[in-house]
Parts: structure tokens; sequence; C-alpha cells
């Protein structure tokens, strides 16, 4: 379903990367403090609408308006990424062709900003748009880097988010993650009855599409890495199960055919294997099961308590769980074999739904202490840091790069449910659009 | 037997002679007309509100269970069945020991103040354990099923704590 973006420039002289550095080295200092801290917007970008030197219609559109609103995802990106200042397109004048190789830096040094975004959209003889996009460094005057890509006219956001990672990348030091998808359970109706429905858009909350009718309840969902199929948990037949949902072909498959309630369903990071929590005889344990469907699970934890949940070290070599045997929810980790299980939270409160970051470096967790607080804790337990402060904050999962966090805020009383995202650092908490409420959010990893 | 042959045969002759004895008048007198004019048409379903609840239908239960007699609570994090908890379910066993062919679901909930996955086995323990003590006071196994909607399905609607009390519970629903 997803067409590998085509590269066809690779990264061209890179300017000095001295700014670079000093910010890297502020982002590293960050993680160890136990406060919030306010990112300074030291970036100020500019992104004029890029240039369609051949204006020609496409299914999607005009390509001087792709031209434009290729600009404003970038812009959007940047600036939702909470370390930029974003200029335009709106209010900036329109690029003449030659500048996109040639910039006027004098006239944005005047501006004044900090860095450029030009480029160029064009049709080709097989309808394909080709987007080159450049970044430059005002100040020095030169050119930091290139790319260009060839996509179908229906997918230019994503050549879009493809630039802005590019451009988000070079300037922070970090790896990108907007061309990525997510996957959730749009809510409707009220407290009592509410109507919850499989859902799926681009990172940015374009693209949106429903899955499921809503008929029966949907939670949890996770897409698998190769974005080719959703695992879920849905009541159809009456009874909690888990179902693999291939997207293309628009079918769902039992993930097993055990008449026991099972819930709480995660990908291996390769794909290969899946966890779930199953509950026989009123006793909830964590197992694992081939992703093909071929093969006997394996019972990873044997407590009488409830041991639910579960989330991958990237390596797939460790499994972070959580489980009451103490007496309370807390979070442990074990070998992907079950062995070893120990646990590593002893803060104030309970600790639930841990999440091993893609960087590895971290897991995040809700934890419950009256309120519901997401927050995140080294592998070994320390470290614990607390990133929100709301009444019912609940459900990490992790951007593809490891520096974004995405949950859900239930509101007191209403009950009423919104996506929000905030960085590791605590910093830059906003919503993210949604047509109607929303929970569960899952963030699939970049698209190649 | 000899007596219920001299009684029938006495009765015939009485109403030999009734018949015997009855002039035009009888013949006139017409029995009454049916309200019911559908003939050939199959009787009417009898509706709730002429009173007939249906011996071992939900609503049977719930009646005979009382108010609130259908469902046992629990505490924050909890999942035993206490001394309150038992009497209720014995009510229960004993209209299930009356409908032996009648099924029911248990179904467990929690309250909105818990995490989903845990809440969706807290719920699953709840229902168990209702289960566990209906099959201890004479119900059979293989009529109980038990299904866990974790905090999805709340009855009372507030973010309280009187709320939150009435949703931790398990209820019984028989299956018709």
């Amino acid at each position: 379903m997803y067409h590998r973006i085509i590269y066809f420039v690779a990264l061209l002289a890179m300017t000095s990367i001295t700014l670079n550095s000093a910010f890297a080295q502020v982002v590293e200092e960050e993680v160890d403090e136990v406060v919030r801290y306010d990112v300074a917007k030291t970036r100020s970008i500019a992104v004029p609408a890029l240039v369609a030197p051949a204006p020609a219609d496409t299914p999607a559109g005009n390509s001087t308006a792709l031209g434009r609103q290729i600009a404003e995802v970038i812009s959007s990106d940047l600036r939702a990424s909470g370390v930029f200042e974003t200029q335009g397109p709106n209010g900036l004048r329109a690029i003449a062709l030659p500048e996109v190789t040639a910039p006027q830096f004098d006239y944005w040094k005047a501006r004044p900003v900090e860095q450029l975004v030009q480029g160029f959209v064009r049709v080709g003889g097989d309808g394909n748009l080709t987007v080159g996009c450049y970044l430059y460094d005002v100040g020095f005057g030169n050119e930091t880097t290139r790319l260009g890509f060839n996509v179908p006219p229906r997918e230019w956001r994503r050549a879009a988010h493809k630039c802005a990672d590019a451009i988000y990348a070079k300037l922070t030091g970090e790896l990108p993650f907007f061309d990525s998808r997510i996957a959730y359970i749009a809510e409707t109706g009220p407290k009592g009855k509410r109507v919850k429905r499989l859902a799926i858009m681009d990172s940015d909350g374009a693209n949106h599409r429903f899955i499921t009718n809503g008929q029966s309840t949907a939670l949890t969902p996770r897409f698998s890495p190769n974005y080719k199929s959703i695992l879920y948990l849905s009541y159809v037949d009456g009874n909690p199960r888990i179902y693999v949902y291939d997207i293309d072909a628009g079918r769902q498959r039992l993930i097993t055919q055990s008449r026991n309630p099972t819930f709480a369903p995660r990908w291996s990071p390769d794909g290969q294997t899946i966890l779930y929590s199953m509950a026989v005889s009123g006793n909830t344990d964590i197992y694992k099961i081939p992703a093909s469907g071929n093969g006997t699970p394996v019972k990873l934890t044997s407590s009488p308590s409830i041991d639910v949940g579960g989330s991958f070290s990237p390596d797939g070599r460790q499994i972070v769980f959580e489980s009451d045997r103490s007496g309370s929810q807390q979070i442990y980790v074990m070998n992907a074999d079950g062995s070893n299980q120990r646990r590593i939270s002893f803060g104030q409160g309970r600790y639930a739904t841990p999440e091993w970051s893609p960087r590895a470096d971290l897991i995040a967790y809700t934890r419950i202490a009256g309120d519901f607080r997401v927050g995140t804790m080294r592998p070994d337990g320390s470290g614990e840091r607390l990133l929100t402060d709301s009444w019912q904050d609940e459900a990490p999962t992790w951007a593809p790069n490891g520096r974004v966090i995405q949950f859900f805020r239930t509101a007191k009383a209403s009950g009423k449910t919104s996506i929000w995202q905030v960085d590791l650092t605590g910093s830059n908490e906003r919503k993210l659009p949604t047509p109607v409420d929303g929970s569960d959010p899952a963030w699939g990893p970049v698209l190649p | 037997m000899k007596s219920n042959s001299i009684k029938g045969l006495a009765f015939l002759l009485a109403s030999a002679s009734l018949v015997a004895g009855c002039g035009k008048k009888d013949v006139e007198v017409l029995p009454p007309v049916a309200e019911n004019t559908n003939y050939g048409q199959p009787p009417a379903q009898t509706s709730p509100v002429t009173n007939t609840i249906q011996p071992g239908s939900q609503e049977d239960f719930l009646q005979t269970v009382g108010q609130f007699g259908d469902r046992i609570l629990f505490d924050t994090d909890r999942f035993n069945v206490d001394t309150d908890d038992q009497g209720t379910l014995q009510v229960q066993a004993q209209w299930l020991a009356r409908y032996p062919n009648t099924r029911i679901t248990v179904e467990g909930h929690a309250d909105e103040r818990g995490t989903r996955d845990y809440n969706l086995a807290l719920g699953e323990r709840r229902a168990n354990s209702a289960k566990n003590y209906l099959i201890s006071v004479g119900v059979d196994a293989s009529r109980i099923q038990t299904v866990s909607y974790g905090k999805e399905r709340p009855q009372a609607l507030g973010s309280d704590e009187q709320s939150w009390a009435q949703n931790r519970r398990a209820v019984t629903v028989t299956v018709q």
C-alpha cells in the first residue's frame, strides 16, 4: 500500500554543524533534569510555497496549489515539533524558479529568518509528482541539504513529511518521525453508551479513515511494523477477542482460536511475534505467538496475579509489562522468553501501561496516584519523570524517533477523550486534532 | 368401578330428562357472540401489560432477585465475594435451581479509575469470583459464561466515589 519513496538526489554539501552540536548537547542535559524545560524557539524557518514551474493538473489538484499545500505541511510539521518558529507559506512572496537553487539570502536575512526551505513540484509524463526541497542556512548563505521524491499525486503529503523529516533531523540531530501513521479509537456518544471505532490517520491527523463501523466496541489498536495490518481487540462476537486486520484486503483473522478472553495485543519490533494477555479461569497472564498464525502460544508469566500488557525492547530481547503480584499494579521487565522477571517501579503510586521507547533509553508509563499522569523512567527504573499533570492522562506510546510521546486524556465527569502529544522533556504539550473524540493512540514507524 | 358406572348412568338419565323437558325457550337463548372476530388467525401474544411474566425469563429473574439482586459490588482493585455478596448470589442460585435449563452470563466491570487493559483483567477476575461462588452453591459450571467489559460500560456516569462504587460490579444476566 505504501510505496517506498524514491530519493533521486543524495545529501549534498553539509554546512557547518556547530549550531547542531550545541543544540544536541542542550537536549542531552535536559533529559537528566527533573524539571519542565521550555525549549526556546531558537530556529526560525521560512517556508515559501514550492514553485510549480510548469503548472499541470493532477488527481490531487493543480501542481501550483500542491506547491503551496506541501509548504503548508512542512511548515506545520516543523512548528508542531515545538523546536521551530515557522513563517509561511502564507504571507511570504512567491519564489521564482531560479531562486530555488540560488536564494536571495539578503532578502531573507533582513526578514529576519535563520533557515530557508525552497523547492519545486513537477508533474512527470507518468503522472507522478517530482518534489525537490532545499534547506538553506541564511546566516552562512549556503545550502544545508537537498532531497527529491517521486510520489503518486495522492501521496503528496508524504513528500512534504519526508522534507520536514529531513530538515528536522538535520537541524536537531534527532531521528525523523513526521512520515508515519497513527492507529487509534474514535469515540462518539454519551458516557454510558460510547461508540468506539477503529481508525487510522497520518501523524498530523490528515488522511483519516474509519476502519470499523462501531456496531461492536473496538479497543487498543497497534499498526504492524510494516503497516500492512492492525492488531486490535474487538467485541464483535460478544467477547473480547484479538484480530489481525489486513488493511489492503479489508479482512481480519483471530490471532488465537482460544475461547478465553484475550486483550492487550502488541507487536514485536520485527513484526514476527504477537504478545497478548489471556485470562484463564479469571487469571490473566501474558503469552506470545507467531504473528503468522502458525505456531503454538508460549506462556510467559504464570503468577496468580494479573500480568498484562507488555512492550518489547527495540532489540526484541526483553519485555516490559505490568503486574499486580506485589499487591498493586507495578512495572516489571523480563527476558523475551519469560525468564528473569523483576520489578523496576518503586515510586509513590501504581504504575501501568509501560511502553519501551524505540530508542531503547526510556520506558513510558501511566502513574496512578489519585490522578493519572504520563511519565518516563530508564529501563532499570531510575530517573522517573512525570511529563503531564491532568486528571486522567493514560496509555503513552512513542513516536518512531523516541522523542515525542502520545497519550489520551479523559475529562472528568463528561468522560470525553482526546489525543495529546508531549515532548519527552515535558514541553510542547499539544492536542492532536481528530474528527471526533479519540483514545488508545498508537504510533507506527517511519514509512520507508 | 362399580360405583362410578352407576353414577355415570344416573347423570345420563338426569340430563336426558332435562333435555326432554326443554322447550322452545332454551333454543332462543343464543350463546354470547365472541369478542375476538379474528377467526382463523393465531391468538394474539400475551403482552406484559396483561401482567404475565414468562417463568424462567430475564424479567422473572429480575423480579425474583429484586432490585440490585442481579449484581454484587467490589471495593477498589478487589474481587472477593463478601458475606453480603454471598446472600445475593444465593438468591440467584435458588432461582437458577428452579429453572435448570436457563443459562447465565456473569459480566465483570471496573470503574473508570483504572487503566484500560488492567481493568479488562480485573473485570474478568470479578466475573469469575461470582461464577465460582455460584458453582460452590450448586449451580452447574456449564450453565455459566463470563465476560469482562473492563471500564467500557459504566452504569453510574459520575466521576465520584458513589458512581465508581456502583460500577465495580459483577452482573448476572440470563441468556435467552
